[in-house]
């Protein structure tokens, strides 16, 4: 049984500055729960750019997207950043942690603005994650003294931390080893099967890409394909 | 207790930069000190010039104002005609006011009025050896001059009640009676415009504080002056009026000016330079304080702008995962007014100290002020407003960094790494 979890219809978009320029045109797509889905293409195809309006960030555009039956197209800054809080993890090709605070620190941030449980269990629930990615005993650490394949699983850690609907990566494992980028890349896939995690990367990776349950593939502007890996 | 996030997030950028934080804060400090020490020391000297002044000086003074008066009479007999009229002078008129006892009594009945009393001076000569010394002598009911200036506190040697005693008694002004090396006891001779010449007696010196007036003023019995001018004893040109509140003076000698027809000059008024001074003063301590605080004020609005260029990441990465423009601004304005709450209070902290060691200072201004040490004023209402001054500063200094960090596109930032 498949269930939609993210629901893309008829998109448009156009970058203004410095010329008119069709970015995105006529996306129709759908992500499902539980779900590992890859977006491809070469780069300047506007994959990163249809990601950014997936996740809210960008509302500059024509179409509907709906994320867990809420239509967010069309909503307030103040609506899509309480929203993003609550239903979407971030984890970027940079980890964009703040340096000065631990990695725990930086895992309770969503969730100190969420506030949605006590300082003492958020604190609780972090060092959980933190466990799970295998990072438990960096907790305490500053983040800018971790590397980076660590950085980016407290990252992920972060992602996590509000239970999101979906996980959006733009280029998650673009910044880091054939190691570090394995053990992140099976880190999304234990997410999907063991929690029933929707994951929405971005990736050039093709070997990344071929291992994820779906690829979308765009092409100027265009979803010209897509296919499901065995 | 946990801190709000932004909170904390405020606190560990303030933290994480804290040379440049506390820099900050000296800004304000400074500021908010120097205007505290400033205007203390400013007020202090209005105070005590206003206090100097005041003592010696009556509320409402009326008089018979000697005038020329402005329309001549060949202008009022012959109005089309081309008169030429160069020089013109008062006629012989009495500076007297007439029924002068009676409009004392009427003012001493004046519920608004804390005292009143009759006063008849003269420009003596004090005769030194071959000196003669320009002073001049005020003939009082001293009793009633002691209600109005309290002058008992005010004599140095002597007392006030020797006076009433004495028949031709005289109390001196300490400087005058320095020139004229004067003690309790001895004899000073005068000699009016006039030309009339007499012994008084010197029973007591008197000081009031002020140069100007030590330096002229004598006290003698009303009928003592009576006799020098060779007047009746009916006979006095002013009457001193103490008002018991002295913002009612103005309105009050417009009324009795109306009444007696006479001049009744307040105050404020006859004062107007110790006014202008104050506010000269009061201008100027806040011009100072101002462009301290707008430098301090520049200080803040660096340093936060400084923070939000390297926390450009930070705050896209906490806009993406949640946190809106108000959140943002926030984390800044916090910083902000820590920066300036956190200042301000130092800064009056050493506004304090400094009006601490100003007051102790040793001021010696001769015989024109008698002060020990400067004045200074502890008001609390300056540090007030200097913690409110301190506060507004660096809230518009953190306004426009704090508005510029909640509208940064995390997009922009994210992509364009």
């Amino acid at each position: 049984m498949k269930n939609a979890i993210l629901k893309v219809s008829n998109v448009n978009k156009w970058f203004h500055d410095p010329q008119e320029f069709h970015v995105l045109q006529n996306i129709n797509m759908e992500a499902y729960r539980g779900e590992f889905l890859s977006l491809v293409g070469k780069s300047g195809c506007g994959k990163s750019t249809l990601m950014y309006l997936l996740s809210t960030l960008d509302t500059d555009y024509k179409g509907e997207i709906t994320i867990n039956d809420v239509l967010v197209t069309g909503k307030n800054q103040n609506f899509l950043s309480r929203f993003r809080n609550a239903h979407i993890g971030f984890v970027f090709q940079f980890h964009y942690l703040l340096p000065e605070f631990s990695s725990l620190e930086n895992v309770m941030i969503p969730a100190r603005r969420l506030g949605k449980y006590p300082f003492e269990e958020l604190e609780e629930r972090a060092y959980e994650k933190l466990k799970w990615l295998g990072m438990a005993d960096q907790a305490k650490k500053p983040a800018n003294k971790l590397s980076g394949g660590q950085q980016q699983r407290v990252a992920i850690a972060r992602a996590l931390i509000n239970d999101p609907d979906i996980i959006m990566g733009d280029e998650p494992t673009g910044n880091l080893d054939s190691v570090n980028s394995g053990i992140v890349f099976d880190i999304f896939k234990q997410l999907t099967r063991e929690f029933n995690q929707t994951i929405i990367a971005v990736t050039h990776d093709d070997e990344f890409a071929s291992n994820t349950d779906r690829v979308i593939e765009l092409q100027d502007g265009h979803i010209i394909g897509e296919h499901i890996n065995a | 207790m946990k801190l709000p996030i932004s909170l904390d997030i405020a606190k560990t950028h303030m933290l994480s930069r804290k040379r440049q934080t506390f820099v900050a804060m000296m800004g304000v400090t400074f500021g908010i000190g120097m205007f505290i020490a400033l205007v203390g020391l400013m007020n202090g000297l209005n105070d005590l010039t206003e206090e100097l002044s005041m003592s010696a000086l009556p509320d409402i003074r009326i008089f018979n104002d000697v005038s020329t008066s402005d329309q001549n009479i060949i202008e009022v007999m012959n109005p089309d005609g081309w008169n030429i009229v160069h020089s013109q002078k008062p006629k012989n008129e009495s500076t007297k006011l007439r029924n002068g006892f009676q409009i004392l009594h009427f003012i001493q009945q004046d519920p608004r009025v804390a005292g009143a009393s009759p006063l008849l001076t003269s420009q003596v000569f004090f005769n030194y050896g071959p000196v003669k010394l320009n002073a001049s002598i005020m003939g009082v009911d001293i009793l009633q001059e002691d209600k109005l200036f309290d002058l008992a506190s005010k004599m140095r040697e002597g007392n006030i009640r020797d006076l009433l005693t004495t028949n031709d008694g005289i109390i001196l002004g300490r400087n005058l009676a320095k020139k004229l090396n004067a003690k309790p006891g001895d004899r000073v001779q005068i000699s009016t415009p006039e030309g009339f010449t007499t012994r008084l007696k010197v029973v007591g010196i008197v000081q009031f504080g002020m140069g100007a007036v030590d330096d002229v003023r004598s006290y003698a019995n009303l009928s003592t002056v009576q006799r020098i001018m060779g007047r009746d004893n009916r006979y006095m040109t002013e009457i001193n009026v103490k008002m018991k509140e002295l913002e009612a003076a103005p309105a009050v000698a417009r009324e009795y000016e109306k009444l007696f027809g006479y001049k009744a000059e307040d105050w404020e008024t006859a004062n107007a330079t110790v006014l202008v001074g104050k506010i000269i003063r009061n201008i100027m301590s806040y011009a100072v304080t101002f462009t301290l605080l707008l430098v301090a004020g520049f200080g803040i609005y660096n340093i936060l702008n400084m923070t939000i260029m390297n926390k450009i990441k930070d705050i896209a990465i906490l806009k993406a995962t949640g946190f809106n423009a108000r959140d943002i601004r926030h984390i800044f304005m916090t910083q902000s007014l820590i920066i300036g709450l956190l200042g301000s209070v130092l800064g009056l902290m050493l506004g304090y100290a400094l009006s601490l060691l100003i007051s102790r200072a040793p001021l010696d201004l001769g015989d024109a002020l008698a002060t020990t040490h400067f004045p200074v004023n502890f008001d609390i209402t300056f540090y007030v407003i200097g913690i409110v001054f301190g506060v507004i500063t660096t809230s518009l200094a953190g306004f426009l960094p704090s508005r510029k960090a909640g509208s940064i596109d995390p997009i922009e930032i994210i992509r364009g790494q």
